[in-house]
């Protein structure tokens, strides 16, 4: 012991508790409970990190330091590609402020943990109804890891060795995809999108299908904003070749747009932060990992919540279950070594869904539409801007090219203006000249959008 | 009901903005009135257990309370508004922290340097995995293709080790509950690329053959990994650092007192110079009084996640090691570990025995082993203290021990409760033997679960 100052976490950080708590088990010192380390290993210095605070100097300081961000307040944000600006009912952070779900774990002791578990089960349900799936998970750590993950089971279920992944989608989604493909051996080939549509390729896909393909994952809308008007199409494609359809979705565009298992998909992955999630400058959110058929049910990564009764037979009640592929009882054979999940976000997307219902979501997605229409054609009024860069249609978000400035400087200029916006596409793909990504929301007003075209007017 | 600008409206009105042919046919959500839905998920809260409720000493998890106060902070708009994407300009107060917070962590494990993209403590695993891999490759070591795991080791480990690409060699442990370097000289060869290692261990021993393990390895061209999950042991008592790891990743759901919610977590993952070249991107750097997230590096395994990190989790675990500073964290590992053993020693040693390491002291952890039954004691048990305010310990796990239950009290119990908890524990166990704790538990919202019901599920969904 360094210290004995009180210390308001630390109930028995007091010489009499500690100096009765060795003796009744029969132990000199505390420096006695430490002396099975090995004296080369025991550190004799004080770490160097600052000493303790009181939490009202703490507080001061942290969230000083965080005033410094642009973000908030008079700011405004125009980005998305997998997180976006949303409004959050007061009522979702309600519910997630109960202690009860904030200050639980993995629900190992089903009887004293319903309340967690049936929250799960009514999200997993909420997610299939919005996907049009019949399974989903409690949660992923994010759209990236749920679509790595993705790739590896279209591979290990089909025994095959090539995917194919659409150019457009999300470039860091990618990359996770490639880091997660590489111990296991995969071959990653990218589908390149139409330069002017903004969709994908299909004379392209049609030249990279063979045999050896497990799957193809393409997100709708893409990275781009564009929908993919033949999903179908691309879907029966892959079917035609034995392989998997996985797609990637913004579930907030299912306010509107037709679901992926509408059009056939086989496993659906996505991003549950538009749903109740704070943007939170990348986490905590959830990602979503959904499939067609019960019978893939089985190959899935991550926990599962299901319905059962009480022993007695009684009483419904709820408890993790098809446990046999996962990392505590496989170990080097389970389906992938997810433990801890994220499932007090998955309870915040399911409280959302439910407060807002089909109605209130469906009349959100109208307000998007509306609200990204509008802003798209106001940003098209500026005469170094072409907007919306891609013919087909959109939801949320949309490219627009620069015709002489650079879409890296539009984007730290608007940025030193207080406004996140313009993200620059031209960073990972070619042939589309100087463009940046735009994506407005409910949390945008007319007014919002208009500051935002006045600053590209003086920085584009 | 979304706000409608008027203007916007207006200018709506009658345009057609959406092809019918991709419009959905129908949505298909409930539809509940706001107050009904608060209800219903208060309800549902009333059904939960947590770490707010009582005690929670679920083994291995480190269910410490998680400071109000970084809660507060976390809520700040500098925080909850921030886009992953903004320029690095517009968020130097967070970068800053992200910044300070990977120097103390460095300090406290005795690593080089950390990144703090893993999402969680298996997501750190992968990423270190993925580094000795890449490492190895590129020093001319591509034959080895094995990881040492040892028997007691979590299941992440072994899962993580597959993930990336390796055959998993499990060590067995000796007698005393340990790795003997014995063992692992035997199971070593070229072909041998690390070993993982939990310090101390899931029996809450400290593995006193660390340095001479990590010489073997080291000597055969390999590379050694340390599962933080346990740290809460440790801080500012020993280093895995110094103990000759190369790897390290840090729950900081567990140590760092961050709320788990059934997760998220946070798995931040540290190495050695050698390795930090390979480090997942982005790592947060320093240079001409700003701070940046490096993506160009070159030797990295590459990304993690689509969007930095579990950002809001970093910042509640950089509050609380601030609020505790260095001798707090000290304390905390002190006071973890004398609960650990202080509960130990109250349990009635015939009932509960140590199956390995006897007269070895716990570190911030217990595991017994249920007696008096052929099978199932330890989970009579767990389902009897559920009746009483508490939650059990994990049970079955470690998979070396025989109706094992693994205590974790932690630092932040009183000695009233670790009393009664012993108590309890104490008096379950005489009814056990008496056949009284067959229907247990009794007094919770659910009686008794069915789990092997539920093992063939038709549906994991509602139907309405």
């Amino acid at each position: 012991m360094t210290s004995s100052e009180p210390h308001p976490f630390l109930p028995n950080l007091d010489e009499e508790i500690v100096q009765e708590m060795l003796k009744r088990m029969g132990a000199s010192s505390i420096a006695d409970l430490f002396s099975d380390i090995p004296d080369e290993f025991a550190l004799k210095r004080k770490l160097a990190i600052p000493d303790g605070q009181p939490e009202a100097v703490v507080r001061r300081e942290v969230t000083r330091r965080l005033g410094i961000n642009k973000a908030g307040g008079d700011s405004l944000c125009f980005l998305g590609g997998g997180v976006w600006p949303h409004y959050i009912p007061a009522a979702v952070e309600s519910i997630l402020s109960r202690q009860e779900f904030y200050t639980s774990y993995t629900p190992y002791q089903p009887e004293i943990s319903q309340g967690m578990l049936q929250a799960l089960f009514e999200y997993q349900s909420l997610m299939c109804d919005l996907l049009g799936m019949q399974a989903c998970n409690s949660s992923m750590y994010d759209w990236a890891s749920a679509s790595a993950e993705a790739v590896r089971m279209a591979a290990r279920v089909k025994g095959r060795n090539v995917f194919l992944v659409a150019e457009s989608v999300g470039p860091q989604r990618l990359e996770v995809i490639r880091t997660y493909a590489e111990p296991a051996g995969l071959n990653i080939r990218r589908v390149p999108f139409d330069r002017k549509t903004g969709e994908l390729d299909r004379t392209s896909l049609a030249g990279s299908l063979s045999s050896e393909v497990a799957g193809v994952y393409f997100e709708n809308p893409n990275f781009l904003g564009v929908i993919e008007g033949s999903a179908a199409g691309i879907v029966d494609d892959i079917h035609r070749v034995g392989g998997l359809g996985v797609v990637g979705v913004d579930p907030m565009s299912l306010s509107v747009l037709k679901n992926p298992g509408s059009y056939g998909a086989d496993v659906v992955v996505g991003e549950a932060q538009p749903l109740g999630v704070p943007m939170n400058f990348g986490g905590p959110h959830a990602g979503i990992f959904a499939v067609r058929e019960m019978s893939l049910a089985r190959s899935i990564p991550g926990r599962l919540i299901g319905m059962t009764t009480t022993r007695e037979g009684n009483d419904r009640a709820f408890c993790m279950v098809l446990q046999t592929r996962e990392q505590h009882i496989r170990r080097e054979n389970a389906s992938s070594n997810i433990c801890t999940n994220q499932a007090l976000l998955a309870l915040a997307a399911a409280c959302y869904l439910s407060l807002l219902g089909k109605n209130g979501f469906s009349r959100l997605g109208e307000v998007i539409l509306k609200n990204s229409h509008y802003a798209a054609e106001r940003l098209g009024e500026v005469n170094a801007v072409l907007s919306p860069l891609f013919e087909a249609p959109f939801f949320k978000e949309f490219a627009v090219q620069y015709k002489s400035a650079k879409s890296d400087d539009v984007y730290e200029k608007l940025g030193q203006k207080g406004i996140m916006a313009g993200y620059p596409l031209s960073r990972h793909y070619s042939g589309i000249g100087e463009a940046g990504g735009y994506c407005v929301t409910e949390v945008h007003t007319s007014e919002d959008i208009s500051r935002l075209e006045q600053a590209l007017k003086e920085v584009a | 009901m979304p706000p409608k600008d008027p203007k916007i409206e207006a200018w709506a009105k009658s345009k057609e903005l959406l092809p019918v042919a991709l419009r959905a046919d129908e949505v298909r959500l409930p539809e509940i009135a706001e107050l009904q839905v608060l209800r219903h998920f208060n309800r549902l809260s009333q059904m939960n257990f947590s770490v707010e409720s009582g005690t929670y000493p679920l083994g291995s998890c480190t269910m410490k309370y998680n400071p109000k106060v970084s809660e507060y902070i976390a809520s700040s708009p500098g925080m909850r508004e921030a886009h992953p994407f903004q320029p690095e300009g517009t968020i130097q107060g967070l970068l800053g922290i992200f910044y300070d917070l990977s120097l103390m962590l460095c300090e406290i494990s005795g690593m080089k340097a950390f990144s703090l993209s893993p999402a969680a403590g298996a997501q750190g695993e992968f990423a270190g995995v993925l580094m000795m891999r890449k490492y190895l490759s590129e020093h001319g070591y591509q034959e080895k293709n094995e990881i040492l795991v040892p028997d007691s080791a979590h299941g992440t480990n072994p899962a993580s080790a597959a993930m990336g690409g390796f055959k998993v060699i499990k060590v067995p442990s000796d007698e005393r509950g340990l790795v003997g370097v014995e063992q692992v000289e035997k199971l070593i060869s070229a072909k041998t690329a690390g070993m993982m290692l939990t310090v101390p261990n899931t029996l809450g021993l400290f593995e006193s053959d660390v340095g001479k393990i990590a010489k073997v390895v080291h000597d055969a061209g390999g590379l050694m990994y340390y599962d933080g999950a346990n740290m809460n042991a440790l801080l500012g008592k020993a280093r895995p650092g110094d103990m000759g790891f190369d790897v390290v990743h840090l729950n900081l759901h567990k140590t760092f007192a961050t709320p788990h919610g059934g997760g998220p977590g946070a798995g931040p993952v540290g190495v050695t110079e050698r390795l930090q070249d390979y480090l997942p991107v982005p790592v947060v750097t320093k240079a001409n009084g700003a701070y940046h997230l490096d993506y160009d590096r070159p030797g990295t395994i590459g990304r993690l996640k689509g969007s930095y990190a579990n950002s809001a989790i970093l910042l509640r675990a950089y509050c609380y090691i601030r609020l505790l500073g260095s001798d707090g964290l000290d304390n905390v590992s002190s006071l973890s570990v004398l609960a650990a053993n202080y509960l130990l020693s109250k349990l009635n040693p015939d009932a509960f025995t140590l199956l390995q390491g006897k007269g070895l002291r716990r570190k911030h952890e217990a595991i017994v082993s249920v007696q008096g039954t052929m099978s199932g004691g330890a989970m009579k048990v767990a389902k009897g203290l559920l009746d009483y305010g508490v939650h059990s310990p994990t049970v079955y796990f470690p998979l070396t021990v025989d109706e094992a239950l693994m205590i974790e009290p932690t630092e932040t119990e009183t000695l009233e409760a670790l009393d009664e908890y012993a108590d309890l524990l104490n008096g379950l166990h005489e009814k056990l033997l008496k056949g009284e704790l067959e229907d247990e538990p009794k007094n919770t919202s659910v009686g008794r679960i069915d789990e092997v019901k539920a093992s063939h599920p038709l549906s994991l969904r509602v139907k309405w």
